[in-house]
């Protein structure tokens, strides 16, 4: 399976990540990051590596791997 | 398995200042990527602007040179003169590009220099609070139109892109939007072709970008990228000018 790294303290939790993605993986997380956001989370089941996260980010938070 | 997607040697690994959904961060990105591929980061030289990019030099690794607010195509001008090996481009607001630097812009164009602009429209001044800019649209409210921009006081959205591509020096002009995955992938050719018209020695290229504000559109990151596809560039037609 294809998976994503998302840097938790670069996200700034703007949520594009999550509306983009075709397969659901991604979702707000529970704990805050240093900037006082709540990071994406990867829920890392069914990723098929498809990039569209990574293309949306404003912030270059994520790294995809296939 | 194997690293499909990361940064680029030209974005350095910061954290930028930008909003959260902030536009500014994606263009920047497909810049640096667009460098890259070409494998021209080592004779680019980016003139940054003054608006919420004005420390874009600091986010990429490359060259790049600080404008007064407006005349970064002055600048990039006397650059490209000097240095006519290099490729050289301006990163613009609407504000800097279509308000205070209006003059400049108009006059290099017009004088058809080999030079490639990266031109951000996101409707406001961004940097000083979110006021009025010459793209803002009717009805839009703003820091200075709190009813909304109304065509009767405060006139049209500035099209300044046709405007442009009415000149003779002008080689090409291409209006994109950061709205959508697809949206992104088209901006980076765009750019990427851009860049290739100046290494052609073809002329003035300029791409306008449709970006978002967040913050000053008063809006989820989301209903940003909504708000660009079904009120922004329904003004602001999408696609190749010249
Ligand atoms: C000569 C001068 N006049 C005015 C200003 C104030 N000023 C700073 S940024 C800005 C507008 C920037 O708007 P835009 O170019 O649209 O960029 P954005 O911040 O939206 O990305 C203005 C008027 C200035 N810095 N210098
Ligand atoms: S798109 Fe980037 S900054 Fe926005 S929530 Fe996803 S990882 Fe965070
Ligand atoms: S004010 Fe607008 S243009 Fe400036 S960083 Fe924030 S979202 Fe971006």
């Amino acid at each position: 399976m294809a998976y994503i790294k998302l840097d938790q303290e670069k996200c700034k939790g703007c949520m594009l990540c999550i509306e983009v993605c075709p397969k659901g993986q991604l979702k707000p997380g529970v704990a805050l990051n240093k900037k006082g956001i709540n990071p994406v989370m990867f829920l890392a089941q069914d990723c098929s590596g498809c990039t569209f996260c990574a293309i949306i980010c404003p912030d270059t938070a994520i790294e995809v791997y296939k | 398995m194997k690293r499909i997607f990361g940064r680029t040697k030209s974005l350095r690994p910061l954290d930028t200042h930008y909003c959260s959904g902030c536009g500014h961060g994606v263009v920047h990105r497909l810049l640096a990527e667009a460098i890259d591929e070409l494998n021209i980061r080592g004779i680019t030289i980016g003139v940054t602007p003054v608006g919420c990019a004005v420390v874009a030099y600091d986010y990429w690794d490359f060259d790049c040179v600080e404008s007064a607010h407006g005349r970064g195509l002055a600048v990039a001008t006397a650059i490209k003169r000097l240095q006519p090996e290099k490729v050289v481009f301006t990163y613009q607001g609407d504000g800097d590009l279509a308000a205070i630097g209006t003059a400049e812009t108009i006059h290099a164009a017009n004088r058809g220099e080999n030079l490639t602009v990266v031109f951000i429209n996101n409707a406001v001044y961004g940097m000083t609070g979110g006021q009025m800019a010459p793209t803002t649209l009717i009805g839009q409210k703003s820091a200075t139109s709190p009813l909304g921009r109304n065509e009767k006081t405060e006139g049209y959205p500035l099209r300044i892109s046709e405007l442009l591509a009415q000149l003779q020096g002008v080689y090409s002009v291409e209006r994109t939007a950061v709205d959508s995955v697809y949206g992104i992938l088209k901006t980076k050719n765009a750019i990427k072709t851009a860049f290739q018209n100046q290494m052609e020695n073809k002329g003035f290229s300029l791409v306008e970008v449709l970006s978002a504000c967040p913050t000053y559109w008063d809006m989820s990151a989301f209903e940003s990228l909504d708000w660009i596809k079904n009120k922004m560039s329904k003004v602001f037609p999408l696609g190749r000018i010249k």
